[in-house]
């Protein structure tokens, strides 16, 4: 068989240069300055510097504090991901029944949307405050020795609540807008055939819902991975005992407080690493089952 | 109608070059809320004292935004003149060699007497290089302090703990009254550094790091294991609250009276004498008694003013005016009076006591003295590379002591390494 080739035109590069250019700037570049100084040995302000190869690379991955932050930020990641996208997908079902008020429920319901993740991380640790916060009061009232401050569990909770409270409406928003793109026609056809209301979630609008849940699944774990810095910066700054700091926390503490420029890089570049490796597994093994 | 626009324009034009005659020099701190206030008013002064620098004060956030702005501007060939470096970050800058102009240098290149004896003993030598030249100008300088509520103790029928012996008395007491006795806000500031020195114990090989960046660090030693195995039973008996490792959370715990005696800053106390609605005093920092020396006088804390080199002569003669103002015993009567920070000069000192501050409010001159107690040889201070990460492993492995994840042995073996760890990185990376 023959491909059909189309004349190429200059056109479609000279539309898609500035994107380009953005991504070149604000991300290649930084990207690869990283990498650069990941081999390098250099004092905060410049004065001079060495080439040491992979000796940052050995010195992170042979730290504890490393690894546990590593376990930390996947079990982080996995558990904000799951939790954020089950409650947003049963309040979009929910909220898109609804016939009375459904407008304002929906607005409410995105409402969390415009809060940025350092004042959501604010809010939690006033929410938190051992002297004064209401929810540190209501947990210890129902008798749990609720303690964030000193128990690594109870932190990982406060921090996991804060950013999967925070990442719900987002992923609200377009769960609701995936249920109103099912035809009408479907639904109904399909509320002819089988009266069990749950079956028809999973057979019918669960599935057609794939395409956006795994878009989901893709943005929650970047959002987990990184955008959570803010949340954990204000709440816990990865205490107790460094067992909720995130890699990309680490690598804020160890390059912009500690002035570790090339510990921070290698740190950075093995991040990189990690998430490219965990998109394409998500892309070769978990979009195979999503039929658009 | 053209010629009175053109005489106006000509006017503002003349102004503006009046304006821009004086030279701006740029000061980065990091003093905010009250503190930050001083600090402009203290501008505003200089501002009004002279006419041929215009200093310009900025606030960039707390001691480690300051420090990263610093970094970042320096690399960018924008830097401020003058930056506020806090105590653990010192050996950062003095160690990028050639970044900052050492103030003494600067001083004597412009004509300002400097006499490096006319700071008070302990400033003196803790911004200085091993021999004894002074890099960085001490601004604002504090120690820790303990501060007692008056009424829980008299509740309880004890008297201010001046030892960790009469503390341990006075604690079931207190526990008894109420209240729990101790909690502290800094966790390798006054339980780590200021430990060392109140005991006048070695903190670090090569005097205390003065001397080289081939050091190791020597915390983990008996006396100071010893004194954090007393600190977790305290804990679990009640004796001793831990809020974490927010500086805020302990000391709110003290002002809303859960904790009868808590240990800050001397530059906490007028903060305190803001928030606390009760009537509270001070007093000197509790030392075991038959431990190394004890009692000897404290480590500075706090942090110090860096002039960046990469000036113009006449900038940083500006820098050099600001200094001189800054030193002069009245500036630092002002800012000693305002903030709680002791004054760094002998002079500024001996004002303060002509002028009755201290009789009015004797409270403020326990810092300062306890600053004059008697010096050992490991009291000058210390000047360890990526001290600022050292300090979070330590804040890492103090959580995990109290909340019984690991025991003081362990946690001070990882304290050890890590911190071993990373001076010998600081050292590859400065030492060539």
């Amino acid at each position: 068989m023959k491909r059909v080739q189309f004349e190429h035109s200059a056109v479609p590069y000279l539309f898609i240069a500035p994107q380009i250019l953005i991504i070149s700037i604000f991300f290649l570049w930084p990207a690869a300055q990283a990498v650069y100084q990941s081999f390098l040995l250099e004092d905060a302000f410049g004065m001079s510097s060495q080439f040491v190869w992979f000796r940052n690379f050995e010195d992170v991955l042979s730290s504890a504090s490393w690894s546990r932050s590593a376990i930390f930020t996947v079990i982080f990641s996995v558990l904000v991901a799951v939790i954020s996208i089950a409650i947003s997908l049963f309040l979009a079902v929910r909220a898109d029944e609804v016939i009375r008020g459904a407008k304002s429920y929906r607005t409410l319901l995105m409402w969390g949307y415009a809060i940025a993740p350092p004042v959501a991380g604010l809010l939690g640790n006033m929410m938190f405050n051992p002297l004064m916060g209401d929810l540190y009061k209501a947990f210890n009232s129902f008798g749990f020795e609720f303690n964030h401050i000193q128990n690594a569990n109870d932190a990982a909770f406060v921090v996991i609540l804060i950013a999967v409270w925070k990442q719900v409406s987002v992923n609200f928003i377009f769960f609701l807008s995936g249920l109103q793109g099912i035809p009408k026609s479907v639904q109904e056809a399909a509320t002819l055939d089988c009266k069990s209301a749950e079956r028809r979630f999973w057979t019918i609008t669960f599935p057609l819902l794939a395409p956006t849940t795994f878009f989901l699944l893709v943005i929650n774990l970047t959002y987990a991975f990184f955008e959570t810095f803010g949340i954990i910066d204000v709440s816990t700054k990865g205490s107790p005992g460094g067992a909720t700091a995130t890699l990309v926390y680490k690598v804020y503490v160890d390059g912009f407080i500690g002035a570790d420029l090339g510990g921070s890089s290698a740190q950075s570049v093995l991040l990189m690493i990690m998430v490219s490796v965990l998109t394409v597994f998500q892309f070769r093994f978990i979009e195979r089952k999503v039929h658009y | 109608m053209f010629r009175k626009t053109l005489m106006a324009a000509a006017a503002v034009f003349a102004l503006g070059n009046t304006a821009e005659a004086a030279t701006e020099i740029t000061w980065w701190h990091a003093m905010d809320g009250a503190l930050g206030g001083v600090v402009d008013q203290i501008t505003a002064d200089f501002n009004a004292s002279q006419s041929d620098y215009h200093l310009v004060a900025v606030n960039k956030g707390g001691y480690e935004d300051t420090m990263t702005a610093g970094i970042a501007a320096f690399r960018a060939k924008n830097q401020p003149n003058i930056i506020q470096i806090f105590d653990a970050g010192a050996a950062t800058i003095i160690n990028a060699k050639g970044a900052v102009k050492p103030v003494q240098d600067l001083l004597e290149e412009n004509n300002v007497k400097f006499d490096i004896n006319d700071y008070i003993p302990g400033v003196r030598y803790f911004y200085a290089d091993s021999d004894g030249k002074m890099i960085g100008m001490p601004f604002n300088s504090s120690t820790p302090l303990l501060y007692y509520n008056k009424e829980a103790l008299a509740k309880a029928g004890v008297d201010v703990p001046k030892t960790w012996q009469e503390f341990e008395e006075a604690a079931p007491k207190l526990k008894e009254a109420g209240y729990i006795a101790l909690a502290q806000s800094h966790s390798p500031w006054i339980f780590f550094e200021n430990f060392m020195s109140r005991h006048n114990l070695q903190m670090a090989t090569a005097n205390n790091g003065y001397d080289s960046t081939d050091v190791e660090i020597l915390y983990n030693n008996e006396a100071l294991k010893d004194h954090w195995q007393h600190v977790k039973d305290w804990k679990d008996a009640g004796y001793y609250g831990y809020y974490g490792r927010a500086w805020g959370a302990n000391q709110d715990a003290f002002v809303q009276q859960q904790v009868a005696m808590w240990i800050g800053s001397s530059g906490s106390f007028g903060g305190l004498r803001k928030s606390a609605q009760f009537d509270f005093g001070t007093s000197t920092l509790p030392y075991w008694k038959g431990v190394g020396d004890a009692p000897k006088s404290t480590f500075i804390g706090g942090a110090s003013l860096f002039a960046f080199s990469g000036h113009s002569a006449e900038e940083d003669a500006g820098v050099a005016a600001f200094f001189q103002f800054l030193t002069k015993p009245e500036t630092q009567y002002y800012w000693h009076k305002e903030t709680g920070y002791v004054p760094i000069t002998n002079a500024a000192y001996e004002l303060a006591k002509k002028d009755g501050y201290y009789k009015e409010s004797p409270d403020a001159e326990v810092g300062i003295q306890q600053l004059s107690e008697e010096g050992g040889d490991w009291t000058k201070g210390y000047r360890l590379g990526f001290y600022v990460q050292i300090r979070e492993v330590i804040y890492r492995e103090v959580d995990k002591i109290m909340n019984g994840e690991e025991t003081v042995d362990a946690a001070f073996n990882t304290i050890e390494e890590e911190a071993n760890g990373l001076l010998k990185r600081f050292n590859d990376t400065y030492s060539n």
